[in-house]
Protein backbone atom coordinates (compact mmCIF):
# COMPACT_ATOMS: atom_id res chain seq x y z
CA UNK A 1 0.00 0.00 0.00
CA UNK A 2 0.94 3.44 -0.21
CA UNK A 3 0.12 5.10 2.62
CA UNK A 4 2.79 3.25 4.63
CA UNK A 5 5.52 4.55 2.57
CA UNK A 6 3.85 8.45 2.34
CA UNK A 7 3.67 8.64 6.76
CA UNK A 8 7.06 7.22 7.08
CA UNK A 9 8.11 10.09 8.94
CA UNK A 10 5.08 12.81 10.32
CA UNK A 11 6.57 15.99 10.90
CA UNK A 12 3.88 17.41 12.72
CA UNK A 13 1.45 17.01 15.16
CA UNK A 14 -1.71 14.37 14.32
CA UNK A 15 -3.71 17.01 16.11
CA UNK A 16 -3.70 20.45 16.37
CA UNK A 17 -3.93 22.02 19.78
CA UNK A 18 -7.62 23.84 19.20
CA UNK A 19 -9.84 25.21 20.98
CA UNK A 20 -12.97 23.74 23.56
CA UNK A 21 -13.36 20.05 23.12
CA UNK A 22 -11.05 19.01 20.47
CA UNK A 23 -8.14 20.17 22.67
CA UNK A 24 -6.72 16.38 23.56
CA UNK A 25 -5.93 15.57 27.33
CA UNK A 26 -2.45 15.96 27.81
CA UNK A 27 -1.16 12.86 26.70
CA UNK A 28 2.31 12.49 28.55
CA UNK A 29 4.45 10.07 25.73
CA UNK A 30 3.68 11.21 22.14
CA UNK A 31 3.37 7.86 21.41
CA UNK A 32 -0.71 7.80 21.81
CA UNK A 33 -3.75 9.68 20.93
CA UNK A 34 -6.85 10.28 22.34
CA UNK A 35 -10.14 9.97 19.85
CA UNK A 36 -12.55 13.13 20.82
CA UNK A 37 -15.64 11.06 20.14
CA UNK A 38 -14.98 7.84 21.44
CA UNK A 39 -12.23 8.50 24.16
CA UNK A 40 -10.39 5.83 23.71
CA UNK A 41 -6.62 6.03 23.85
CA UNK A 42 -5.19 4.98 20.22
CA UNK A 43 -1.45 4.33 19.10
CA UNK A 44 -1.21 7.40 17.01
CA UNK A 45 0.59 5.17 14.86
CA UNK A 46 -2.12 3.10 14.05
CA UNK A 47 -4.02 6.42 13.51
CA UNK A 48 -2.02 7.07 10.67
CA UNK A 49 -1.92 4.19 9.49
CA UNK A 50 -6.18 4.43 9.12
CA UNK A 51 -5.56 7.89 7.11
CA UNK A 52 -5.80 9.60 10.31
CA UNK A 53 -9.57 7.82 11.12
CA UNK A 54 -10.20 6.34 14.96
CA UNK A 55 -10.37 2.74 14.08
CA UNK A 56 -12.70 2.20 17.18
CA UNK A 57 -15.40 4.17 16.22
CA UNK A 58 -14.50 6.10 12.38
CA UNK A 59 -13.86 9.29 13.56
CA UNK A 60 -12.48 11.67 11.34
CA UNK A 61 -9.33 13.21 12.86
CA UNK A 62 -9.23 16.98 11.58
CA UNK A 63 -6.00 16.69 9.08
CA UNK A 64 -3.92 19.45 8.39
CA UNK A 65 -3.85 20.23 4.21
CA UNK A 66 -0.72 19.44 3.46
CA UNK A 67 -0.69 16.27 5.38
CA UNK A 68 -4.25 15.49 3.41
CA UNK A 69 -2.59 15.84 0.19
CA UNK A 70 0.23 13.81 0.73
CA UNK A 71 -2.63 11.26 1.55
CA UNK A 72 -4.15 11.65 -1.57
CA UNK A 73 -2.16 12.30 -4.38
CA UNK A 74 -0.35 9.88 -6.41
CA UNK A 75 3.75 10.33 -4.70
CA UNK A 76 5.39 13.25 -5.61
CA UNK A 77 3.28 14.57 -7.89
CA UNK A 78 1.75 17.52 -5.73
CA UNK A 79 3.08 21.16 -7.38
CA UNK A 80 1.91 23.99 -5.61
CA UNK A 81 0.84 27.76 -7.13
CA UNK A 82 0.16 30.74 -5.61
CA UNK A 83 2.12 29.66 -2.61
CA UNK A 84 3.31 32.95 -1.87
CA UNK A 85 -0.20 35.53 -1.85
CA UNK A 86 0.01 36.51 1.62
CA UNK A 87 -2.92 38.31 4.02
CA UNK A 88 -2.73 41.80 4.84
CA UNK A 89 -5.07 43.85 7.72
CA UNK A 90 -6.45 46.16 5.56
CA UNK A 91 -8.97 47.28 7.84
CA UNK A 92 -7.40 47.76 10.58
CA UNK A 93 -8.98 45.57 12.22
CA UNK A 94 -7.59 44.91 15.78
CA UNK A 95 -5.57 42.17 17.07
CA UNK A 96 -6.16 40.84 13.49
CA UNK A 97 -1.81 40.31 12.65
CA UNK A 98 -1.46 38.72 15.97
CA UNK A 99 -4.21 36.05 14.67
CA UNK A 100 -2.41 35.56 11.66
CA UNK A 101 0.50 35.09 13.18
CA UNK A 102 -0.79 32.34 15.65
CA UNK A 103 -2.51 30.88 12.74
CA UNK A 104 0.77 31.03 10.73
CA UNK A 105 2.70 29.37 13.25
CA UNK A 106 -0.37 26.44 14.41
CA UNK A 107 -0.20 25.50 10.78
CA UNK A 108 3.00 26.45 9.30
CA UNK A 109 1.22 28.25 6.54
CA UNK A 110 1.04 31.42 5.10
CA UNK A 111 -2.57 31.11 4.59
CA UNK A 112 -5.92 28.94 4.96
CA UNK A 113 -5.87 27.06 1.77
CA UNK A 114 -2.78 24.80 -0.28
CA UNK A 115 -3.78 24.45 -3.91
CA UNK A 116 -1.73 23.29 -6.75
CA UNK A 117 -1.55 20.43 -9.07
CA UNK A 118 -1.50 16.84 -8.99
CA UNK A 119 -2.05 13.46 -10.25
CA UNK A 120 -4.92 11.17 -8.44
CA UNK A 121 -4.71 7.53 -9.49
CA UNK A 122 -3.05 8.94 -12.79
CA UNK A 123 -5.51 11.93 -13.88
CA UNK A 124 -4.02 15.13 -13.92
CA UNK A 125 -6.09 17.90 -11.51
CA UNK A 126 -6.17 20.96 -10.18
CA UNK A 127 -6.56 20.31 -6.10
CA UNK A 128 -7.67 22.95 -3.70
CA UNK A 129 -7.38 21.69 0.09
CA UNK A 130 -8.70 24.25 3.36
CA UNK A 131 -6.68 23.65 6.31
CA UNK A 132 -8.57 23.40 9.72
CA UNK A 133 -5.65 24.74 11.12
CA UNK A 134 -5.71 28.36 9.72
CA UNK A 135 -8.42 30.34 12.10
CA UNK A 136 -10.51 27.05 10.96
CA UNK A 137 -10.36 27.31 7.45
CA UNK A 138 -11.86 30.83 7.84
CA UNK A 139 -12.11 32.59 3.91
CA UNK A 140 -10.58 35.93 3.78
CA UNK A 141 -9.27 37.48 0.61
CA UNK A 142 -6.11 35.22 -0.01
CA UNK A 143 -8.17 31.94 0.27
CA UNK A 144 -10.58 33.72 -2.40
CA UNK A 145 -7.85 35.00 -4.52
CA UNK A 146 -6.01 31.09 -4.72
CA UNK A 147 -9.33 29.65 -5.67
CA UNK A 148 -10.18 32.00 -8.01
CA UNK A 149 -6.45 31.68 -9.74
CA UNK A 150 -6.86 27.98 -9.33
CA UNK A 151 -9.83 27.72 -11.28
CA UNK A 152 -9.03 29.80 -13.90
CA UNK A 153 -5.33 27.92 -13.95
CA UNK A 154 -7.82 24.83 -14.40
CA UNK A 155 -10.34 26.37 -17.01
CA UNK A 156 -6.89 27.59 -18.91
CA UNK A 157 -5.47 23.67 -18.59
CA UNK A 158 -8.54 22.06 -18.97
CA UNK A 159 -8.29 20.12 -16.06
CA UNK A 160 -10.59 18.59 -13.61
CA UNK A 161 -10.86 20.77 -9.61
CA UNK A 162 -10.83 18.56 -7.05
CA UNK A 163 -11.83 20.44 -3.84
CA UNK A 164 -11.63 19.62 -0.04
CA UNK A 165 -13.77 22.09 2.05
CA UNK A 166 -13.33 22.94 6.09
CA UNK A 167 -14.13 25.95 6.69
CA UNK A 168 -16.35 28.94 9.85
CA UNK A 169 -17.32 30.89 7.09
CA UNK A 170 -16.21 34.14 5.80
CA UNK A 171 -13.52 35.67 7.86
CA UNK A 172 -14.88 39.03 9.96
CA UNK A 173 -11.50 40.41 10.15
CA UNK A 174 -11.35 41.54 6.28
CA UNK A 175 -14.84 42.81 6.24
CA UNK A 176 -16.92 42.87 3.09
CA UNK A 177 -13.73 41.44 1.33
CA UNK A 178 -14.49 38.59 2.60
CA UNK A 179 -18.04 38.40 1.31
CA UNK A 180 -17.02 39.46 -1.85
CA UNK A 181 -14.71 36.20 -2.46
CA UNK A 182 -18.20 34.40 -2.29
CA UNK A 183 -19.09 35.61 -5.79
CA UNK A 184 -15.50 35.48 -6.96
CA UNK A 185 -14.70 32.06 -6.52
CA UNK A 186 -18.24 31.34 -7.37
CA UNK A 187 -17.62 33.71 -10.88
CA UNK A 188 -14.32 31.17 -11.36
CA UNK A 189 -16.35 27.93 -10.51
CA UNK A 190 -19.64 29.13 -13.28
CA UNK A 191 -16.75 29.64 -15.83
CA UNK A 192 -14.68 26.32 -15.42
CA UNK A 193 -18.09 24.06 -15.01
CA UNK A 194 -19.14 26.19 -18.66
CA UNK A 195 -16.20 24.98 -20.11
CA UNK A 196 -17.60 21.34 -19.23
CA UNK A 197 -14.87 20.78 -16.97
CA UNK A 198 -15.78 18.39 -13.46
CA UNK A 199 -15.44 20.00 -10.57
CA UNK A 200 -15.66 17.62 -7.15
CA UNK A 201 -16.14 18.97 -3.83
CA UNK A 202 -15.55 16.71 -0.86
CA UNK A 203 -16.86 18.40 2.62
CA UNK A 204 -14.69 17.92 5.80
CA UNK A 205 -15.52 18.99 9.21
CA UNK A 206 -16.58 21.25 9.29
CA UNK A 207 -17.72 22.97 6.64
CA UNK A 208 -20.12 26.44 7.39
CA UNK A 209 -21.40 29.76 6.38
CA UNK A 210 -20.26 31.51 2.91
CA UNK A 211 -18.15 28.41 1.90
CA UNK A 212 -20.74 26.38 1.98
CA UNK A 213 -23.07 29.18 0.31
CA UNK A 214 -20.17 29.37 -2.27
CA UNK A 215 -17.88 26.62 -3.55
CA UNK A 216 -19.04 24.00 -1.62
CA UNK A 217 -21.96 23.68 -2.78
CA UNK A 218 -21.13 24.25 -6.26
CA UNK A 219 -20.11 20.93 -7.28
CA UNK A 220 -21.09 18.76 -10.03
CA UNK A 221 -20.38 16.10 -7.14
CA UNK A 222 -20.60 16.31 -3.82
CA UNK A 223 -18.82 14.08 -1.64
CA UNK A 224 -18.39 14.63 2.87
CA UNK A 225 -16.79 12.57 4.92
CA UNK A 226 -18.32 10.85 7.60
CA UNK A 227 -20.35 12.90 10.74
CA UNK A 228 -19.19 16.12 9.24
CA UNK A 229 -20.86 19.36 10.22
CA UNK A 230 -22.10 21.13 6.87
CA UNK A 231 -24.23 23.91 7.24
CA UNK A 232 -24.75 27.75 6.84
CA UNK A 233 -25.46 29.02 10.11
CA UNK A 234 -24.00 26.72 12.51
CA UNK A 235 -25.73 24.74 15.06
CA UNK A 236 -24.87 27.27 17.88
CA UNK A 237 -26.04 30.03 16.14
CA UNK A 238 -29.20 28.38 15.14
CA UNK A 239 -29.39 26.89 18.77
CA UNK A 240 -29.54 31.01 19.96
CA UNK A 241 -31.84 32.01 17.20
CA UNK A 242 -34.82 29.58 17.85
CA UNK A 243 -34.02 28.83 21.42
CA UNK A 244 -34.13 25.10 20.90
CA UNK A 245 -31.79 21.98 21.31
CA UNK A 246 -31.25 20.70 17.78
CA UNK A 247 -32.18 17.18 16.74
CA UNK A 248 -29.32 14.73 16.76
CA UNK A 249 -27.42 14.34 14.18
CA UNK A 250 -28.83 17.51 12.49
CA UNK A 251 -26.28 19.31 10.08
CA UNK A 252 -24.15 16.45 9.45
CA UNK A 253 -22.78 14.45 6.38
CA UNK A 254 -26.10 11.52 6.71
CA UNK A 255 -28.34 14.01 7.32
CA UNK A 256 -27.37 16.36 4.09
CA UNK A 257 -27.14 13.17 2.31
CA UNK A 258 -30.77 12.16 3.38
CA UNK A 259 -31.99 15.77 2.44
CA UNK A 260 -30.67 15.26 -1.25
CA UNK A 261 -27.71 17.74 -0.77
CA UNK A 262 -24.45 15.65 -0.88
CA UNK A 263 -23.89 12.75 -3.21
CA UNK A 264 -22.29 10.39 -1.23
CA UNK A 265 -20.03 9.84 2.03
CA UNK A 266 -16.90 8.64 1.76
CA UNK A 267 -14.78 7.67 4.22
CA UNK A 268 -11.08 9.52 4.26
CA UNK A 269 -9.33 5.55 3.18
CA UNK A 270 -11.77 4.99 0.31
CA UNK A 271 -11.75 8.63 -1.27
CA UNK A 272 -8.56 8.49 -3.25
CA UNK A 273 -10.01 5.41 -4.87
CA UNK A 274 -13.53 6.94 -5.54
CA UNK A 275 -11.95 10.29 -7.09
CA UNK A 276 -9.97 7.97 -9.57
CA UNK A 277 -13.18 6.24 -10.21
CA UNK A 278 -14.98 9.45 -10.56
CA UNK A 279 -11.80 10.74 -12.81
CA UNK A 280 -12.44 7.57 -14.88
CA UNK A 281 -15.56 8.06 -15.79
CA UNK A 282 -14.80 11.58 -17.19
CA UNK A 283 -12.58 10.70 -19.33
CA UNK A 284 -13.71 11.02 -23.39
CA UNK A 285 -14.64 7.98 -24.20
CA UNK A 286 -16.37 6.03 -27.12
CA UNK A 287 -14.23 6.60 -29.78
CA UNK A 288 -13.87 2.65 -30.56
CA UNK A 289 -11.93 0.10 -28.51
CA UNK A 290 -8.77 -0.83 -30.06
CA UNK B 1 -11.96 69.81 16.06
CA UNK B 2 -13.95 70.11 19.41
CA UNK B 3 -13.39 66.44 20.91
CA UNK B 4 -17.83 66.19 20.90
CA UNK B 5 -17.36 66.20 16.75
CA UNK B 6 -14.66 63.86 16.91
CA UNK B 7 -16.95 61.34 18.84
CA UNK B 8 -19.88 62.38 16.73
CA UNK B 9 -17.95 61.76 13.39
CA UNK B 10 -16.45 58.41 15.38
CA UNK B 11 -19.97 57.01 15.93
CA UNK B 12 -21.22 58.17 12.50
CA UNK B 13 -21.01 54.17 10.83
CA UNK B 14 -23.43 52.81 13.66
CA UNK B 15 -25.97 55.62 13.10
CA UNK B 16 -26.45 54.30 9.66
CA UNK B 17 -27.10 50.90 10.85
CA UNK B 18 -29.67 52.72 13.45
CA UNK B 19 -31.23 54.81 9.92
CA UNK B 20 -30.66 51.35 8.12
CA UNK B 21 -32.84 49.23 10.60
CA UNK B 22 -35.63 52.22 11.30
CA UNK B 23 -39.06 51.20 11.81
CA UNK B 24 -40.71 53.24 9.16
CA UNK B 25 -38.25 52.90 6.64
CA UNK B 26 -39.43 52.31 3.14
CA UNK B 27 -39.19 48.62 2.25
CA UNK B 28 -38.96 47.10 -1.25
CA UNK B 29 -42.86 47.67 -1.44
CA UNK B 30 -42.42 50.89 -1.37
CA UNK B 31 -40.32 51.03 -3.81
CA UNK B 32 -41.90 48.62 -5.86
CA UNK B 33 -44.73 51.11 -5.90
CA UNK B 34 -42.86 54.02 -6.46
CA UNK B 35 -40.68 53.56 -9.49
CA UNK B 36 -42.66 50.86 -11.37
CA UNK B 37 -45.71 50.61 -12.92
CA UNK B 38 -48.27 47.62 -13.55
CA UNK B 39 -46.40 45.52 -11.04
CA UNK B 40 -47.76 42.00 -11.34
CA UNK B 41 -46.68 39.98 -8.30
CA UNK B 42 -45.24 36.28 -9.30
CA UNK B 43 -45.19 33.78 -6.42
CA UNK B 44 -43.66 30.56 -5.84
CA UNK B 45 -40.35 28.65 -6.31
CA UNK B 46 -41.83 25.33 -8.39
CA UNK B 47 -40.42 23.38 -5.70
CA UNK B 48 -41.49 23.93 -2.83
CA UNK B 49 -43.40 27.15 -1.13
CA UNK B 50 -43.91 30.74 -2.11
CA UNK B 51 -41.27 32.64 0.61
CA UNK B 52 -43.09 36.28 1.69
CA UNK B 53 -39.59 37.86 2.52
CA UNK B 54 -39.30 37.77 -1.53
CA UNK B 55 -41.59 39.59 -3.44
CA UNK B 56 -40.86 39.30 -6.91
CA UNK B 57 -42.47 40.00 -10.07
CA UNK B 58 -42.76 41.80 -13.65
CA UNK B 59 -43.47 45.64 -14.45
CA UNK B 60 -42.20 48.77 -16.36
CA UNK B 61 -40.05 51.72 -15.79
CA UNK B 62 -41.44 53.99 -17.62
CA UNK B 63 -41.92 52.26 -20.71
CA UNK B 64 -39.40 49.50 -20.18
CA UNK B 65 -40.26 46.39 -18.64
CA UNK B 66 -38.10 44.72 -15.86
CA UNK B 67 -38.24 42.03 -13.50
CA UNK B 68 -37.95 43.33 -10.05
CA UNK B 69 -37.06 41.39 -6.86
CA UNK B 70 -36.84 42.72 -3.42
CA UNK B 71 -36.05 41.37 -0.25
CA UNK B 72 -39.10 42.44 1.94
CA UNK B 73 -39.00 42.92 5.64
CA UNK B 74 -42.96 43.95 5.52
CA UNK B 75 -44.89 47.21 7.16
CA UNK B 76 -46.44 46.68 10.64
CA UNK B 77 -45.71 43.82 13.13
CA UNK B 78 -49.25 41.09 11.15
CA UNK B 79 -47.40 42.02 7.49
CA UNK B 80 -43.92 41.54 9.18
CA UNK B 81 -44.44 38.36 10.65
CA UNK B 82 -46.11 36.75 7.43
CA UNK B 83 -42.64 37.92 5.86
CA UNK B 84 -40.41 36.22 8.32
CA UNK B 85 -39.12 40.07 8.70
CA UNK B 86 -37.27 39.63 5.70
CA UNK B 87 -35.48 36.65 6.80
CA UNK B 88 -35.66 34.64 3.20
CA UNK B 89 -35.61 30.51 3.42
CA UNK B 90 -33.79 28.85 0.53
CA UNK B 91 -37.72 29.16 -1.15
CA UNK B 92 -37.01 32.84 -1.39
CA UNK B 93 -33.81 32.69 -3.17
CA UNK B 94 -34.65 29.89 -5.35
CA UNK B 95 -37.79 32.02 -6.55
CA UNK B 96 -35.87 34.92 -6.83
CA UNK B 97 -33.74 32.80 -9.25
CA UNK B 98 -36.21 31.49 -10.98
CA UNK B 99 -37.72 34.77 -11.84
CA UNK B 100 -34.23 35.75 -13.32
CA UNK B 101 -33.87 33.04 -15.46
CA UNK B 102 -37.43 34.13 -16.35
CA UNK B 103 -35.99 37.39 -17.15
CA UNK B 104 -33.23 36.01 -19.38
CA UNK B 105 -35.18 34.44 -21.43
CA UNK B 106 -37.05 37.71 -22.33
CA UNK B 107 -34.03 39.36 -21.97
CA UNK B 108 -35.66 41.50 -19.39
CA UNK B 109 -33.70 43.65 -17.15
CA UNK B 110 -33.25 42.83 -13.29
CA UNK B 111 -33.42 45.08 -10.53
CA UNK B 112 -32.64 43.44 -7.06
CA UNK B 113 -34.03 45.34 -4.03
CA UNK B 114 -31.96 44.29 -1.05
CA UNK B 115 -33.00 44.44 2.44
CA UNK B 116 -32.50 42.19 5.14
CA UNK B 117 -30.91 41.47 8.15
CA UNK B 118 -29.55 37.69 6.88
CA UNK B 119 -30.71 34.83 5.35
CA UNK B 120 -32.88 33.21 8.23
CA UNK B 121 -31.22 30.78 10.15
CA UNK B 122 -33.47 27.78 11.22
CA UNK B 123 -34.02 23.81 11.36
CA UNK B 124 -36.46 24.14 7.89
CA UNK B 125 -34.10 26.92 6.24
CA UNK B 126 -30.86 24.48 6.79
CA UNK B 127 -33.14 21.26 6.03
CA UNK B 128 -33.62 22.82 2.42
CA UNK B 129 -30.26 23.64 1.66
CA UNK B 130 -29.90 27.32 2.80
CA UNK B 131 -26.30 27.38 1.63
CA UNK B 132 -26.92 25.70 -1.59
CA UNK B 133 -29.44 28.06 -2.74
CA UNK B 134 -27.41 30.69 -1.57
CA UNK B 135 -24.78 29.33 -3.72
CA UNK B 136 -26.70 28.59 -7.13
CA UNK B 137 -28.01 32.04 -6.89
CA UNK B 138 -24.04 33.30 -6.58
CA UNK B 139 -23.21 31.60 -9.46
CA UNK B 140 -25.62 31.63 -11.73
CA UNK B 141 -26.70 35.22 -11.15
CA UNK B 142 -22.54 35.64 -12.50
CA UNK B 143 -23.53 34.36 -16.08
CA UNK B 144 -27.15 35.20 -16.37
CA UNK B 145 -27.81 36.65 -19.89
CA UNK B 146 -29.65 40.04 -19.42
CA UNK B 147 -28.59 43.48 -17.24
CA UNK B 148 -28.72 43.04 -12.99
CA UNK B 149 -28.74 46.03 -10.96
CA UNK B 150 -28.96 45.21 -7.37
CA UNK B 151 -29.88 48.49 -4.62
CA UNK B 152 -29.48 48.04 -1.49
CA UNK B 153 -32.33 50.36 0.36
CA UNK B 154 -31.51 49.13 4.13
CA UNK B 155 -29.51 46.00 5.47
CA UNK B 156 -27.30 44.08 3.63
CA UNK B 157 -26.79 40.95 5.77
CA UNK B 158 -23.93 39.02 4.74
CA UNK B 159 -24.72 35.99 2.49
CA UNK B 160 -28.28 36.65 2.53
CA UNK B 161 -27.83 39.97 0.97
CA UNK B 162 -25.13 38.82 -1.51
CA UNK B 163 -27.14 36.04 -3.03
CA UNK B 164 -29.64 38.81 -4.40
CA UNK B 165 -26.56 41.28 -5.42
CA UNK B 166 -24.18 39.73 -7.90
CA UNK B 167 -24.89 42.23 -10.59
CA UNK B 168 -23.53 44.66 -13.21
CA UNK B 169 -23.90 47.15 -10.79
CA UNK B 170 -24.42 47.52 -6.74
CA UNK B 171 -26.26 50.84 -5.94
CA UNK B 172 -26.39 51.98 -1.97
CA UNK B 173 -28.48 54.23 -0.42
CA UNK B 174 -26.97 56.95 1.61
CA UNK B 175 -28.25 55.18 4.86
CA UNK B 176 -28.04 51.53 3.74
CA UNK B 177 -25.39 49.13 5.15
CA UNK B 178 -23.35 46.41 3.83
CA UNK B 179 -21.40 44.11 5.99
CA UNK B 180 -19.96 40.63 6.40
CA UNK B 181 -21.40 40.26 9.74
CA UNK B 182 -23.77 42.34 12.13
CA UNK B 183 -22.01 45.14 14.57
CA UNK B 184 -23.38 43.79 17.18
CA UNK B 185 -21.98 39.53 16.16
CA UNK B 186 -18.64 41.26 14.99
CA UNK B 187 -18.45 42.41 18.72
CA UNK B 188 -19.64 39.76 20.35
CA UNK B 189 -16.98 37.07 18.74
CA UNK B 190 -14.08 40.28 19.32
CA UNK B 191 -14.60 41.04 22.58
CA UNK B 192 -17.23 39.13 23.82
CA UNK B 193 -19.43 41.94 24.42
CA UNK B 194 -21.96 42.84 21.81
CA UNK B 195 -22.45 46.23 23.07
CA UNK B 196 -18.95 47.31 21.59
CA UNK B 197 -20.97 47.67 18.35
CA UNK B 198 -20.48 51.30 17.56
CA UNK B 199 -16.63 50.08 17.59
CA UNK B 200 -17.21 47.31 15.20
CA UNK B 201 -19.73 49.11 13.20
CA UNK B 202 -16.28 51.31 12.29
CA UNK B 203 -13.78 48.70 11.98
CA UNK B 204 -16.75 46.92 9.56
CA UNK B 205 -16.41 49.37 6.59
CA UNK B 206 -20.04 48.72 5.99
CA UNK B 207 -21.58 52.15 5.24
CA UNK B 208 -22.70 53.61 1.83
CA UNK B 209 -19.72 56.15 1.38
CA UNK B 210 -17.12 53.32 2.91
CA UNK B 211 -18.11 50.84 0.03
CA UNK B 212 -17.72 53.45 -2.75
CA UNK B 213 -14.39 54.11 -1.90
CA UNK B 214 -13.77 50.01 -1.67
CA UNK B 215 -15.23 49.80 -4.73
CA UNK B 216 -17.50 47.50 -3.70
CA UNK B 217 -20.85 49.49 -4.95
CA UNK B 218 -20.82 51.84 -7.84
CA UNK B 219 -23.49 54.31 -6.97
CA UNK B 220 -24.12 56.07 -3.57
CA UNK B 221 -27.99 57.75 -3.37
CA UNK B 222 -28.47 60.50 -1.18
CA UNK B 223 -31.76 60.60 1.14
CA UNK B 224 -32.21 63.53 2.60
CA UNK B 225 -35.57 63.92 5.04
CA UNK B 226 -36.30 60.05 6.32
CA UNK B 227 -39.94 61.20 6.39
CA UNK B 228 -39.52 62.01 2.18
CA UNK B 229 -38.09 59.61 0.00
CA UNK B 230 -40.14 61.74 -2.83
CA UNK B 231 -36.74 62.60 -4.56
CA UNK B 232 -34.93 59.08 -3.69
CA UNK B 233 -37.48 57.38 -6.00
CA UNK B 234 -37.43 59.97 -8.23
CA UNK B 235 -33.77 60.10 -8.57
CA UNK B 236 -33.62 55.76 -8.63
CA UNK B 237 -35.63 55.56 -11.23
CA UNK B 238 -34.27 57.54 -13.44
CA UNK B 239 -31.01 56.02 -13.02
CA UNK B 240 -32.23 52.47 -13.52
CA UNK B 241 -34.08 53.67 -17.08
CA UNK B 242 -30.84 54.93 -17.88
CA UNK B 243 -28.13 51.87 -16.46
CA UNK B 244 -31.01 49.47 -18.32
CA UNK B 245 -31.12 51.11 -21.57
CA UNK B 246 -27.67 51.62 -21.72
CA UNK B 247 -27.00 47.71 -20.75
CA UNK B 248 -29.21 46.79 -22.89
CA UNK B 249 -27.62 47.80 -26.02
CA UNK B 250 -24.01 45.88 -24.52
CA UNK B 251 -23.08 42.73 -26.27
CA UNK B 252 -24.17 40.03 -23.64
CA UNK B 253 -20.21 38.62 -23.75
CA UNK B 254 -19.18 42.21 -22.75
CA UNK B 255 -21.85 42.58 -19.95
CA UNK B 256 -20.79 39.58 -18.44
CA UNK B 257 -17.06 39.49 -18.87
CA UNK B 258 -17.71 43.34 -17.23
CA UNK B 259 -19.68 41.32 -14.47
CA UNK B 260 -16.81 39.01 -13.95
CA UNK B 261 -14.22 41.15 -13.37
CA UNK B 262 -16.21 43.71 -11.56
CA UNK B 263 -15.98 40.63 -8.63
CA UNK B 264 -12.75 39.38 -10.02
CA UNK B 265 -10.74 42.33 -9.02
CA UNK B 266 -11.71 42.89 -5.38
CA UNK B 267 -9.39 41.60 -2.45
CA UNK B 268 -6.75 42.76 -0.90
CA UNK B 269 -3.53 40.71 -0.63
CA UNK B 270 0.86 40.77 -1.01
CA UNK B 271 2.66 38.42 -3.19
CA UNK B 272 5.70 37.02 -2.76
CA UNK B 273 7.88 34.63 -4.18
Amino acid sequence: MLKKSLFRKPKNELEYQGEGKLQRPSVPDDLYVSCPECKQTLLKAEVEEHCFICPKCNYHFKLQARRRIRLLVDNNSFQELNAGLQPVNWLEFPSYEEKLTAAQQKSGEPEGVICGTAQIGGYPVALFVMDPAFILGSMGTVVGEKITRLFEYATQQRLPVIGYTVSGGARMQEGILSLMQMAKTSGAVKLHSDAGLLYVTVLTNPTTGGVTASFAMEGDIILAEPRAVVAFAGPRVIEQTIRQKLPNGFQRAEFLLEKGFVDAIVSRNSQREYLTTVLRLHQKGGAGRD
Amino acid sequence: MTESQAAAEKAEPYDRVQAARAKGRPTSQNFIEQITEEFLELHGDRRYADDGAIIGGIARIYDLPVTVIGIEKGRGLQESIRRNFGAAHPEGYRKALRLMKQAEKFHRPVLCLVDTSGAYCGIGAEERGQGQAIAENIMEMMTLKTPIISLLIGEGGSGGALALAVADQVWMLENAIYSVISPEGCASILWKDAKKMQEAARYLKLTARDLLALGVVEQVIAEGSPKDFSSVYNTVKAMLYQQFTQALKKPTEMLLAERYQRFRRIGSFRETD
